[in-house]
């Protein structure tokens, strides 16, 4: 009878950590950035799968990776999203307590399963400018080992981040207009890619949500919509 | 609209988010009756006795017009001979484009309103592309059928269900019978204990290039003659202050009746009864 082989935890986590990162990065990244009116989503996208998508009132969720996975735990978010909010009301269902699910489900599907998620997610939530106490902006991001920060101002995951994060460093502004931060959106998504033609409204896939409108905030933009605020 | 009870009971805790989940399909509905039954209404041990203590809606009603169509309720909720409210909301905008009008017990009315209207946003959210008008329709009809058990012991929902059909560019709609039996009406419909009166009215003055304006002044008539001849409904309560709901499903989406309008119509109804004569 062979003896299996042993090998450490150190090492598990290291292979599962290492596999994970590798197919991250060679897709596209994804921004999401504070402006003026509340929170803008970009991402290099010529496909009609959408990487950004709609979770409840004030949340987007942004996924980079291998796309099943991460349109699973998308969907997985609205319905989570969807049942607390009938169980309870639309107020009570926060972007907080949906990040802290991701990183739990993420987390434990990276120590558990011999394949860890190939994924970096986003979840974006826009304050609601009536109420004092949730008029901030957050954004949280989780990374395939369960990881969440939370960034002010953007935040940024998959292809070369720190690239990426760079020029948006280098260059954003508080109080930007919707039309500015796109563009500086866009920059810094070119920025972060060795490639041979610019960025423009059909390889670009833009959402925003803003503090101001009432109900649903999540409104994706059209092509049309996106050429306007690139080349005003 | 009762949960599944021959399920095996594993419900699960709503605040959590699953990525090997039973139910992987995009029906909010659905993930309700296997994922969390609980959150669904239990009619098992419902009696008739009970019956005459529960609010029930009475007189709606929706008909096409020139932008669309127009959907419209009374304020009135009874039990047995007693008001249980005087401005309860029976007609409700279940998405940008279609509007859902209640009649029978209005507990599971409202509920069911409720869900159909997550049901259309979730599966907007899921596919990444909203319901065509007629596959909402058919939707609501499932959840009726589902509520047959307790239509039978007395909970009956009848529904009205109206919205812009974006493809068609026009308004359509359909009414139901407990069963789930749906019915596209292509003129004007009316449900509830005044609909018989209300469509009388409707079937006099109705043509089929009434305008908006006229179309909510109809609505106004017909629920006025609803209130007359049922004592159940309510029309129009100028002493306190309380209108019918009235909604336009457009092109432009879904639009409130405004009040001062609607006492406008009110008024001209009156007077024009009044003088003896009447006009759509």
């Amino acid at each position: 009878m062979s003896a299996p082989f042993y090998v450490s935890p150190e090492q598990i986590m290291a292979d599962k950590a290492e596999f994970s990162r590798k197919g991250i990065a060679r897709g596209k990244s994804i921004i999401a950035a504070e402006y003026s009116e509340g929170v803008l989503l970009v991402a290099e996208n010529a496909t009609s799968l959408s990487k950004i998508g709609e979770i409840y009132d004030r949340i987007a969720f942004a996924g980079v990776g291998k796309f099943s996975e991460f349109d699973q735990l998308r969907k997985g978010g609205v319905r989570y999203a969807d049942t607390k909010g009938y169980a309870y009301s639309r107020e009570d269902v926060g972007g907080k307590a949906l990040a802290n699910e991701y990183s739990r489900v993420i987390g434990e599907a990276f120590t558990r399963d011999p394949k860890p998620l190939e994924i970096e997610i986003i979840v974006a939530e826009v304050g609601d400018d009536r109420w004092d106490d949730d008029c901030r902006n957050r954004l949280y991001r989780v990374t395939f080992d369960g990881f969440i920060s939370e960034h002010s101002r953007f935040c940024v995951i998959g292809g070369n981040v720190d690239d990426v994060e760079g020029v948006m460093s280098g260059e954003y502004e508080e109080g930007m207009e919707v039309g500015s931060i796109l563009r500086l959106g866009v920059r810094a998504l070119e920025g972060g890619a060795d490639r041979t033609s610019s960025l423009d409204e059909s390889s670009l896939e833009v959402s925003i949500m803003r503090s101001a409108k009432r109900g649903r905030k999540f409104e994706r933009l059209s092509v049309e919509q996106v050429r306007d605020l690139l080349t005003n | 609209m009762v949960a599944n009870r021959s399920m095996p009971t594993n419900t699960v805790m709503e605040g959590s988010v699953r990525l090997n989940a039973q139910y992987n399909g995009s029906s909010f509905f659905d993930l309700l009756r296997i994922e969390h039954p609980h959150l669904l209404p239990d009619e098992a041990v419902w009696s008739q006795a009970a019956l005459e203590s529960i609010p029930h809606g009475t007189t709606v009603l929706s008909m096409k017009c020139a932008d669309g169509v127009v959907v419209a309720g009374d304020r009135l909720a009874t039990a047995g001979h007693s008001v249980a409210s005087r401005d309860v909301v029976k007609v409700f905008a279940t998405d940008n484009y279609s509007c859902m009008a209640i009649s029978g017990a209005a507990g599971p009315a409202i509920e069911m309103a409720r869900v159909l209207s997550v049901e259309l946003e979730h599966y907007e959210k899921i596919e990444g592309q909203a319901l065509e008008l007629e596959g909402k329709a058919n939707k609501l009809s499932q959840m009726l059928r589902q509520n047959l058990p307790a239509a039978m012991q007395g909970l009956a929902v009848v529904p009205l269900f109206a919205g812009f059909d974006s493809r068609r560019k026009t308004g359509r709609l359909w009414k139901f019978d407990i069963t789930g039996g749906r019915y596209e009406e292509t003129e004007f419909d009316a449900t509830g204990s005044g609909g018989i009166y209300a469509r009388e009215t409707l079937k006099q003055f109705w043509r089929p290039d009434i305008t908006r304006a006229e179309s909510v002044v109809l609505a106004v008539r017909a629920l006025t003659a609803a209130a007359d001849e049922d004592r159940a409904t309510g029309g129009v309560d100028l002493e306190r202050g309380i209108y019918p709901v009235i909604k336009i499903c457009s092109g432009d989406g879904v639009e409130d009746g405004v009040e001062s309008e609607i006492e406008e119509a009110y008024r001209s109804v009156v007077s024009e009864r009044r003088n003896g004569e009447a006009r759509a």
